[in-house]
């Protein structure tokens, strides 16, 4: 493939920052929802 | 375990759908899809550029009307404050994406990373709007003063979306004019390569559903822990462990 390099980077860079904002948002989320209450959770 | 996470059966499913989705597209777009006969093998950033601003536009929208909701209802329910700021901050890194990939795809196609054309130097401002939008709601103040104050500020933001759309025929652009959302444009494309395009499309509006949902329940604890003080217990308590 010509332009490998960016193209592959291109690809990486987009996937990299979903998985990376996603798995912040899910630990966020568990480490916030230890301390809260089943009440605190309406969509529990 | 959904009783200590964002999760639901419902998030899971939709998550499972995503990661089949993206990965889908990678192998379409980087491998099973040929290469355009005028930009070469460069198209293939296309299938994650594109996709990209149009989650990030979808975004913003989103953020418009939740804002609008709260300020027009009744009731005034902070759940959509939490929702237009989730939306929000997807959108600005959506837009982030967006802007480093097209940078990619120029230095290619034109030479050169960065050009002060009008859809790009639209875009880099719709970004920073939006950072600054990210700023407002982390100003001080109660969860009303918060929504009300940022959902004003989202109205007046949104209306920088049609002009970056319109930048290309509004002005003599180095950006190419939009090739599928024309009415009048005659669509020559391999069939492949047009499925792949739209598959991003989808794969990228279910990924931001999916974030959406999670982030916005993740505002909600924070909001709760806020208002019950905890951030100050537990500061407390570790710094009890520490000793």
């Amino acid at each position: 493939m010509k332009h490998a390099t960016f193209i592959i980077g291109s690809w990486v860079l987009t996937f990299a920052s979903v998985a990376g904002y996603s798995v912040w948002v899910v630990r966020r989320g568990r480490q916030l929802a230890k301390s809260a209450t089943k009440e605190e959770m309406p969509w529990t | 375990m959904t009783e200590h996470s964002t999760g639901t059966p419902a998030t899971r499913r939709l998550g499972f759908v995503v990661i089949v989705l993206m990965s889908w597209l990678a192998l379409s777009g980087l491998w099973w899809s040929s290469e355009d006969v005028v930009q070469g093998s460069t198209v293939r950033i296309m299938y994650v550029h594109v996709p990209a601003i149009w989650v990030a536009y979808m975004a913003f929208g989103l953020t418009a009307v939740c804002s609008a909701t709260y300020l027009s209802g009744r009731t005034r329910s902070i759940a959509w404050d939490r929702f237009a700021g989730a939306s929000a901050e997807i959108g600005v890194m959506f837009v982030a994406v967006s802007l480093v990939t097209g940078s990619l795809w120029g230095r290619l196609t034109w030479g050169t990373y960065w050009v002060w054309d009008a859809r790009l130097t639209s875009t880099a401002f719709l970004f920073i709007t939006y950072v600054g939008y990210l700023a407002v709601r982390r100003l001080g103040g109660t969860l009303r003063q918060r929504a009300r104050r940022s959902s004003v500020l989202a109205l007046l933001a949104v209306l920088e979306i049609p002009l970056v759309h319109f930048s290309v025929t509004l002005w003599r652009s180095l950006h190419q004019d939009a090739t599928i959302a024309d009415p009048n444009a005659k669509v020559q494309m391999d069939g492949l390569m047009l499925f792949t395009l739209f598959l991003g499309l989808f794969a990228f509006t279910a990924l931001f559903v999916w974030m959406v949902l999670h982030r916005q329940r993740v505002i909600h604890l924070e909001d709760t822990v806020a208002d019950r003080g905890l951030d100050a217990a537990i500061a407390d308590r570790r710094d009890e462990v520490a000793k």
